[in-house]
């Protein structure tokens, strides 16, 4: 198992496309990749659209990251590269 | 393509139109995508030739999912399903969910390779 952890930088935090992004990026790894808004949870399924964007998760606070199985080493850093470009939405 | 089509029926051209528009932009090109809106009039309603007609542009191997809004637009997709030739008859299905939110998550679930099953749990799920 992986952890990191990334600031939500972006305007809107973890709105509809951003969630969408998010879930998109998550489904293309086959190992485990969840997130949560404490580093000692609830767990939210990054791959699931509907848990990801009932999280509703604002601008300036953190997500903690978690990836498990044969691609977790690359599945943490698409995730928090993808937070830390803001979604590609600017 | 192989990931699940999406179908959306509105009694409104526009509200079909503009929910198909939004998963477009928020979920991209790689699921098929389809919408049949208004009847046969151009007024408000739904046309059953015109659903069939929308999931045989959406039509993948891996079947079709159909999101709607209110009660003609369910047993309009319903007789369109029962209409359909009998070997994509079983690829098909219509969701029990709220017709934008519902067509952007199951879009979202098909763009990422889910079964049919699943595009349609996943869109469920927003009820639940």
């Amino acid at each position: 198992m992986k952890t990191g952890s990334v600031l939500l930088t972006n305007a809107v935090g973890l709105h509809a496309r951003p969630s969408v992004k998010l879930t998109q990026l998550a489904k293309s790894f086959s190992g485990v990749v969840e997130f949560a808004l404490t580093p000692h949870g609830p767990w939210i399924d990054a791959k699931s659209p509907v848990k990801v964007m009932r999280v509703k998760a604002a601008k300036g606070e953190t997500l903690h990251v978690r990836t498990d199985g044969a691609d977790e080493d690359a599945a943490l850093a698409a995730v928090l590269d993808l937070v830390r470009r803001q979604f590609d939405e600017g | 393509m192989s990931n699940v089509g999406i179908v959306i029926v509105s009694h409104s051209p526009k509200i079909a139109e503009g929910a198909a528009d939004m998963v477009r932009q928020m979920v991209g090109d790689s699921v098929p995508l389809a919408f049949a809106g208004g009847n046969e009039a151009g007024g408000l309603g739904t046309s059953v030739a015109a659903i069939m007609a929308a999931i045989e542009r959406a039509w993948s191997e891996a079947g079709v999912a159909i999101l709607v809004d209110l009660g003609g637009a369910e047993s309009n997709s319903e007789m369109a399903v029962e209409l359909m030739p009998e070997e994509k008859r079983g690829r098909i299905t219509v969701c029990n969910a709220p017709l934008v939110e519902g067509a952007v998550i199951a879009a979202t679930e098909s763009s990422g390779g889910s079964s049919l099953a699943d595009v349609k749990r996943t869109a469920e799920e927003l009820g639940a």
